[in-house]
């Protein structure tokens, strides 16, 4: 078998695995948000809390919660981080404190869903702060996220009210009932494959030819599955998922593929059924998927093609990937966590051809919406198509309505400045660091060290980082020294803007569109749930991003693979 | 003024509770529950898949190590032992040279595809492989000439491991058959037959290797 045929195989079990749970688990998300009654464990958590699980509240109420829920979280994580050395060895296994700015990195970084890690987990973060700290996170800023979405299915669902559900069940049924049952299951497969789960510190086992390797213990399954279904993609250790602990074979890695796509897909079909059609989840799963396999198609074909002086002399991409896995399941990985807000790595995207690195930096710079993050995904979709409808309007002259509801005034300049904030973040970050002294001194790969003297590999470092953070990825153009005060700072800030500014919009969006009184469908209502209206999103997609970030592309990834 | 005050420090209060509820769920009771279970189900995969050779600990299945002489080249490096069939290049994180496969951080080189330095690493590995296991330079594969993402790869590529068996056999005084059908009967097949790649278990060949070797 040859290893395009491998990899096509793979991509083919992939999506026949997703259409197999698509409708179950789509069907049983939107029972989760919608049921009326509480289990006995959520019961306890609300009266933790001190909060009523029943009580509506208006989008501001609503924002509000999870304001105050994510600066908890910021506060808790930096704290545990400043006082790691002063926790006992086997909480800390020895390490010290972590510095303020990496810390205020880190912990903006595991918040907002990113996990960008300036650090490197083997080598500096103990049991306490990985476990207590960065997983727990991997589970609640998952669960924040589809919160925000289903709030914004429940804009387009409800009528005359401003209601939007209830913060705090929202935010524990995500965790207790969808991702903590999966996150058990999974992280079992992985312990069954080879990935470790125990709680013993850096110990010594020995070689072959004598002497000793030091091994770093963790509980890894339990943190890697959460990393992957979360789309958060923070690694236990600095190789990531290409660390044989964390991903140790060929079928482990396409499961976690697997994993990072289940619930972004899966999203789609709960808000089908919540708001009353079907068709419509699939006409936004349409969009998502076509998008995602033709990124996948175009990087297995660059990858394979190995493009570049460097991997045409070696004669394969093989330069940052792992043997298990090989071109094709480190292409369709690639393309995956970019698509989504996931940045977990099975092999290094720096590496990558010209072009593969392009596409993965274009993969972010739609927005994560094709599927997308949890929950950030399908809100970051439905505001494009909010756009696509309003494009689609002033084309035959209608005012524009999706589901029911007018995309008027307020809506269109909601759907607007949300999609302003990404790009006004990486494109300003961008171009403030490279004319600043310092920070360009943190590129690995400089014009001296490239082949054609281009340095266009050095500025797609920079691009990437802002990129990755502002959208909340996480992956990296690894060469880059992330670790220094300015990117610490400057990229921390744009995680956690690029993750609530945009959260604000939403929700002020879907309260505006709950208010409203539905529209009856007519003969010239454009019909959202057919296969011309996915084209017109994609289309809408595509351009829109093109426009925006055309111009450092072609300094970047296109200068690069085109010389 | 003082009622928003108060109504922020209280949100705040409910957000810090119900982060602090579920860190018990999520952060102590799930990972305690599944370490718990694995520990009992999966013990040896838990803890790090160790392999051992008269009840001596050699190392774990999943982690490549280096097989090197105590001897050093002209720049300190460590030459890689005859006797043993050697992994892929490791560019493992800040490590030296000298500290390669010691595991402390893991990783890539990161380095470009339009870089120079990493088209000179590929160019002296190409050398270096092909003088040490005298064979013609085109001959060496890809995942020879590469840094892997991890920098601690257990595994190479079939055809890595049969060019190495000739030099291997010799400096074992093995006969090179015996080696090659050794290699064979290491090549782990694709997942399923079709996921990942084929690839031979480094650590497991040599165990097996230096088993033949000492009859």
């Amino acid at each position: 078998m040859s290893p395009v045929l491998s990899g096509v195989l793979q991509l083919t079990a992939l999506v026949a695995a997703l259409a197999l749970v698509y409708r179950p688990l789509g069907d049983y998300m939107a029972r989760v948000y919608s049921s009326e009654k509480h289990l006995r464990v959520e019961k306890w958590i609300y009266r933790s809390i001190g909060a009523d699980p029943n009580a509506e509240m208006r989008w501001p109420a609503y924002l509000r919660g999870i304001l105050a829920f994510s600066v908890a979280g910021v506060l808790f994580l930096y704290l545990l981080q400043r006082i790691q050395g002063v926790l006992p060895d086997s909480l800390s296994l020895g390490f010290t404190a972590i510095s303020p700015d990496q810390a205020f990195n880190t912990a903006a970084s595991f918040v907002a869903n990113t996990n960008w890690q300036s650090y490197s987990g083997e080598q500096a973060m103990g049991h306490a702060v990985q476990t207590l700290g960065l997983a727990v996170q991997n589970f609640v800023s998952a669960a924040v996220g589809m919160a925000v979405a289903v709030a914004l299915v429940r804009g387009f669902a409800r009528s005359r009210t401003g209601e939007l559900g209830n913060f705090w069940a929202d935010l524990v049924r995500g965790t207790v009932r969808v991702l903590l049952p999966i996150s058990v299951i999974g992280a079992l497969v992985l312990v069954a494959c080879g990935a470790i789960q125990n709680f013993a510190g850096i110990h010594e086992i020995g070689q072959l030819t004598g002497g000793t390797q030091q091994v770093n213990g963790g509980a890894v399954a339990s943190q890697e599955v959460i990393k992957e279904l979360g789309t958060n993609g923070g690694g236990y250790f600095n190789a990531n998922s290409a660390h044989p602990f964390e991903n140790p074979d060929a079928f482990t890695n396409l499961f976690e593929i697997f994993l990072i796509l289940v619930i972004p897909f899966a999203l789609t079909r709960t808000f089908g059924k919540l708001v009353g059609n079907v068709k419509q989840g699939y006409a936004i799963l349409a969009t998502m998927g076509l998008i995602w396999l033709g990124f996948t198609a175009l990087m297995m074909w660059t990858e394979f093609a190995h493009h570049g002086p460097a991997l045409q002399a070696a004669g394969g991409a093989m330069e940052g990937k792992e043997q298990r896995f090989g071109v094709g399941g480190t292409a369709i990985f690639a393309t995956t966590t970019t698509l989504t807000s996931t940045g977990a790595v099975d092999g290094f995207h720096s590496s990558l051809t010209g072009l593969g690195g392009g596409i993965t930096l274009l993969g972010m710079m739609l927005g994560e919406i094709a599927p997308g993050g949890v929950g950030s995904g399908l809100y970051g979709m439905l505001v494009m198509a909010v756009i696509a409808v309003f494009i689609a309007g002033l084309m035959v002259g209608r005012t524009p309505e999706y589901l029911g509801k007018k995309i008027g005034t307020r809506e269109i300049k909601l759907a607007a400045c949300y999609i302003l904030v990404t790009p006004t973040l990486v494109l300003g970050f961008t171009a403030l660091s490279m004319a600043l002294a310092t920070p360009p001194d943190s590129i690995l790969n400089t014009a001296e060290n490239s082949v054609n003297g281009s340095g266009a590999h050095g500025f797609s470092e920079v691009l990437y980082a802002f990129t990755s953070g502002a959208n909340n990825n996480g992956s990296a153009f690894g060469g880059l020294n992330a670790n220094t005060q300015w990117y610490n700072t400057t990229i921390g800030l744009a995680m956690l803007l690029g993750r609530f500014v945009p959260m604000v919009f939403v929700l002020a969006l879907a309260g505006s569109l709950a208010e409203q009184k539905p529209v009856p469908e007519t003969a010239g209502t454009l019909r959202t749930e057919k296969p011309l209206f996915a084209g017109l999103l994609v289309g809408a997609i595509l351009i829109i991003t093109g426009l925006t970030y055309f111009p450092a592309l072609a300094l970047g990834p296109m200068a690069e693979g085109l010389s | 003024m003082n009622t928003s005050v108060s109504g922020t420090a209280r949100l705040v209060a409910a957000g810090l509770r119900a982060l602090l509820v579920l860190t018990v769920v999520c952060g102590v009771i799930y990972p305690l529950v599944v370490t718990g279970i694995a520990q009992v189900a999966f013990h040896g995969k838990a803890n790090g898949s160790e392999l051992k050779v008269n009840g001596k600990s050699v190392g774990s299945e999943r982690l490549g190590q280096s097989y090197n002489l105590d001897a050093k080249d002209k720049d300190g490096n460590p030459l890689p032992d005859p006797k043993y069939f050697q992994p892929r290049p490791s560019a493992a994180g800040a490590n030296t040279e000298n500290t390669k496969y010691s595991l402390l951080v893991s990783g890539p080189s990161n380095l470009a595809a339009d870089s120079k330095v990493l088209l000179a690493n590929v160019e002296q590995r190409r050398a270096d492989v092909a003088a040490f296991n005298g064979v013609r330079p085109s001959s060496v594969p890809v995942d020879a000439l590469t840094a892997s993402a991890s920098g601690v790869d257990p595994d190479i590529s079939p055809a890595y491991a049969r060019l190495q068996a000739d030099r291997v056999a010799k400096a074992n005084h093995l006969p090179s058959a015996k080696v090659r059908e050794l290699v064979d009967r290491h090549v782990d097949g694709r997942a399923l037959g079709f996921m990942g790649e084929e690839r031979v278990n480094v650590l497991k060949l040599n165990i097996a290797l230096r088993e033949l070797a000492n009859g």
